[in-house]
């Protein structure tokens, strides 16, 4: 349409009447082109919305399988024993000491219990399939319980406790009784007795304490996820202890007072490369230096710190420094000219505000670290460790390290705890993430 | 600035703090397959004793080596589990280190399995059949060799199943994969005349045809992670998978074994040496920190003992093939007196 519009122009003759013609043939081409223009922003900002869309997908998808597959783990099912101390069997000389009591055959009590239940079943196999419905952990918590208060020996008490993973499983649903016997983990037997304690209103479902409270486990209803988020607190306190002066020290001084000449631009090209280094090498270095030179203990969250902290330096650096620069000049010039040194108009006024954003920049940091697990392997922290680390020279795991290891068990209720482990770690990576919004949110000046 | 100072002296502190100290906790390196076993019996025996619970790494059986062989003292492993037996090479690493008092104690044995999912009919092969269906050159019947041709399991034997071959499993950097290549791959290839000949001629070569395993996507290397080839295997019922026993006996009923040369992958049958893919599993403990770190002779004992490493004891219920009593019964008095018995 334009084109026969210029067509019919050309041939007039020039004055003011072409300008109006000019005009008017610029607003019919605009308005002939308007529609297509409309049409296509509407296109693009459709791609965009469908991108968004996708990716919300995608994560939507994620995060419904893992709370999906984890959401069984936050109960665990409890079998109600009562039993009976007898004085003959744990500690047969009447001392109360300590020695024995912590040896004593507890084991046996559990089985007393259970025989009460089943009179019925006498023979040797069918027995040792009743007993491996019930965890070991039954005899620990029985043997604790004596320990911490000895005067329960010769009562009889009434206590909740786990049931095999196998059992558990079967009783979230998650075993197919219909499958031929051969092919499943629980027999046809120990159905028919996990239906009768059902009758008898003596299978209870928990929520799962001991996923929060307790270590690592290879029985997965005694698994937690505790010791490994002690691990990470302890790693993570330490990282953030060391990396954020060290990077807000080095970010400060090469932003306002270091001179701009080829060292400065080695070094700045050299943390820029640093921030894009796969994180197993940092491992690497942890090992020959760290372990191998400075003697610090292996698998302890100081080693684990000290390796991310080289790992999350050059993040936090270059964001301080993005920080810093966002701060106006007009600022420092104005401290500078009522008086005051180059320190105190970095200290009082420029690093104040750009505080917000390398807060935000290591909150980003210490996130990227937690969720880390590449670079501890060659530290020894990929481990089971049972007792809950008590301090940063213990030997620890981290969360992650956790979510590995139980994803990789042959058990399949390891699967669903990984899962919550996971579900776990997400919780704390938003955590962080609000926190590094809110801190800009309240913090943050606009000039 | 104060923050500065801060940092710093933490450095300095924890690198003082650091430099050896004594150890009240065995550490135990090694082998992805013996994990679950060593794990277990280090939560009993920590729960169980007064000694602290040992710390088990999984590192790879040729990782843990490398760590045991470091030296002696605090800072090197004590125990290290293997899914193989320690090479001549290792011993000799281990000697220059100084660790030369070493005694091997074997657990029990590992089946690997050739699985797939219960909805499709259980394969009944051969070695001969897997290793050409595997293997990266086959014969080409003229005393060459060729390209693997054979894009279905019906294309090696009309017996077997029409469906494409594709097998998931270990990447060379698993114990498992090693033991795969040297049980089944080469105890197939040795099946074939013109192959076997070679060994006597061309050793190096015999051992590359042999062990090579086919790169144009019929097998798929699917990391170190068995389950989740497992849970592969669940969803695409064409699809094998190569792993070690206990994740077949965790998850039976999802999940079958093929019979290689006719034996099915069962307890029974990979203990008593029939079923033909299946190897031995070890560890091995640092004679010159018995005595030194405490708790070893009775982690050592906890281990040997008839209700851990028993066909009833409770590593038996994580997957573990009991050794038979004659044999439990020798490496439990090796184990017991620390007697320096590597292969020479």
């Amino acid at each position: 349409m334009s084109n026969s519009a210029n067509g019919a122009a050309l041939p007039r003759a020039a004055g003011l009447g072409s300008i109006f013609d000019a005009r008017q043939q610029v607003s019919e081409a605009v308005s002939a082109g308007l529609k297509r223009r409309y049409a296509r922003e509407k296109r693009f900002r459709l791609y965009g919305m469908l991108a968004t869309l996708f990716a919300v997908a995608v994560l939507g998808i994620l995060l419904f399988t893992i709370i999906r597959t984890g959401l069984p783990a936050f109960t665990q099912t409890m079998i109600k024993l009562s039993v009976t101390l007898y004085p003959q069997e744990i500690d047969p000389k009447g001392d109360r000491d300590p020695q024995t009591l912590s040896s004593a055959d507890y084991q046996r009590l559990v089985r007393d219990a259970l025989d009460d239940y089943f009179p019925d079943v006498t023979s040797r196999n069918d027995r040792r399939e009743l007993f491996a419905m019930i965890s070991p952990g039954a005899t620990y918590v029985i043997r604790s319980m004596v320990i911490a208060d000895p005067s329960l020996i010769g009562k009889r008490i009434e206590i909740e406790v786990p049931l095999k993973d196998d059992i558990d499983q079967f009783a979230k649903g998650k075993i197919d009784s219909e499958a031929d016997q051969a092919n499943r983990r629980v027999s046809d037997k120990q159905i028919g007795w996990y239906q009768r304690l059902v009758d008898r209103d003596l299978i209870v479902s928990r929520f799962n304490t001991t996923l929060f409270t307790a270590g690592d486990s290879r029985s997965p209803e005694l698994a937690g996820i505790w010791g490994a988020v002690v691990g990470s607190f302890w790693t993570m306190s330490l990282t953030l202890l060391m990396s954020f002066p060290l990077a807000v020290g080095a970010a400060v001084y090469l932003e306002e007072f270091a001179p701009k000449n080829r060292w400065t631009d080695v070094i700045e090209v050299n943390i820029n490369n640093l921030a894009a280094v796969p994180s197993i090498v940092f491992g690497l270095l942890g090992l020959a230096v760290f372990i191998g030179f400075f003697g610090v203990p292996r698998s302890s969250p100081m080693v684990g710190a000290l390796v991310l902290t080289l790992m999350t330096l050059p993040i936090i650096i270059i964001a301080s420094r993005a920080a810093l620069k966002s701060v106006p000049p007009s600022i420092r010039e104005a401290a500078l000219g009522v008086g005051a040194s180059k320190m105190q108009a970095t200290l009082h006024h420029v690093l104040p505000l750009a505080m917000p954003g390398m807060l935000t920049g290591t909150i980003l940091g210490m996130a990227h670290a937690l969720g880390e697990t590449a670079p501890l392997l060659m530290i020894g922290m990929v481990a089971f460790i049972v007792d809950v680390p008590s301090g940063p020279l213990s030997s620890a795991t981290v969360m992650p390290v956790q979510i590995y290891l139980w994803s990789d068990a042959p058990e399949r209720a390891f699967i669903e705890r990984a899962s919550a482990a996971i579900m776990v770690l997400l919780g704390f990576l938003t955590v962080m993430n609000l926190l590094a919004v809110a801190l800009r949110k309240r913090f943050e000046k606009r000039w | 600035m104060i923050r500065k100072t801060l940092a710093v002296a933490a450095v300095a502190t924890i690198a003082a703090a650091g430099s050896a100290e004594a150890r009240d906790q065995i550490r135990i390196v090694g082998s992805s397959t013996v994990f679950p076993f060593s794990t277990r019996v280090a939560e009993e025996f920590g729960k169980t004793t007064n000694f602290k619970t040992p710390i088990v790494e999984s590192t790879g059986t040729g990782g843990g080596m490398k760590l045991f062989c470091g030296g002696v003292g605090v800072e090197h492993p004590d125990i290290t589990n293997a899914s193989r037996q320690i090479k001549a090479s290792e011993i000799e690493s281990c000697a220059k280190a100084g660790v030369t008092a070493i005694t091997e104690v074997k657990i029990g044995y590992d089946g690997i399995v050739v699985a797939n999912s219960k909805a499709a009919p259980q394969m009944n092969i051969t070695l001969k059949q897997l290793y050409l269906a595997l293997a990266k050159d086959v014969p080409d019947g003229k005393g060459g060799l060729q390209a693997n041709p054979y894009k279905m399991w019906s294309d090696i034997d009309p017996s077997l199943p029409k469906v494409k071959i594709e097998v998931l499993g270990p990447p060379p950097t698993s114990g498992t994969r090693d033991a795969f290549s040297e049980l089944a791959m080469e105890g197939g290839c040795d099946k074939i005349d013109e192959l076997k000949e070679m060994k006597k001629t061309d050793e190096k070569k015999h051992k590359a045809v042999c062990q090579g395993i086919r790169e144009d996507g019929a097998f798929i290397e699917a990391g170190e992670n068995d389950i989740l080839i497992v849970r592969k295997l669940e969803a695409n019922k064409d699809a094998f998978g190569i792993f070690g026993y206990s994740f077949l006996d965790q998850n039976q009923e999802k999940i079958q074994g093929s019979r290689i040369n006719g034996v099915a992958p069962v307890y029974e049958d990979i203990s008593s040496g029939k079923y033909p893919v299946s190897r031995s599993i070890f560890f091995y403990v640092k004679k010159a920190h018995v005595g030194v770190i405490p708790g070893m002779r009775e982690y050592i004992a906890e281990f040997t003992a008839d209700k851990a490493w028993g066909p009833e004891g409770y590593l038996a219920d994580k997957g573990l093939i009991a050794m038979p009593d004659a044999e439990r019964a020798k490496y439990r008095a090796a184990a017991a007196n620390l007697e320096d018995n590597l292969p020479k």
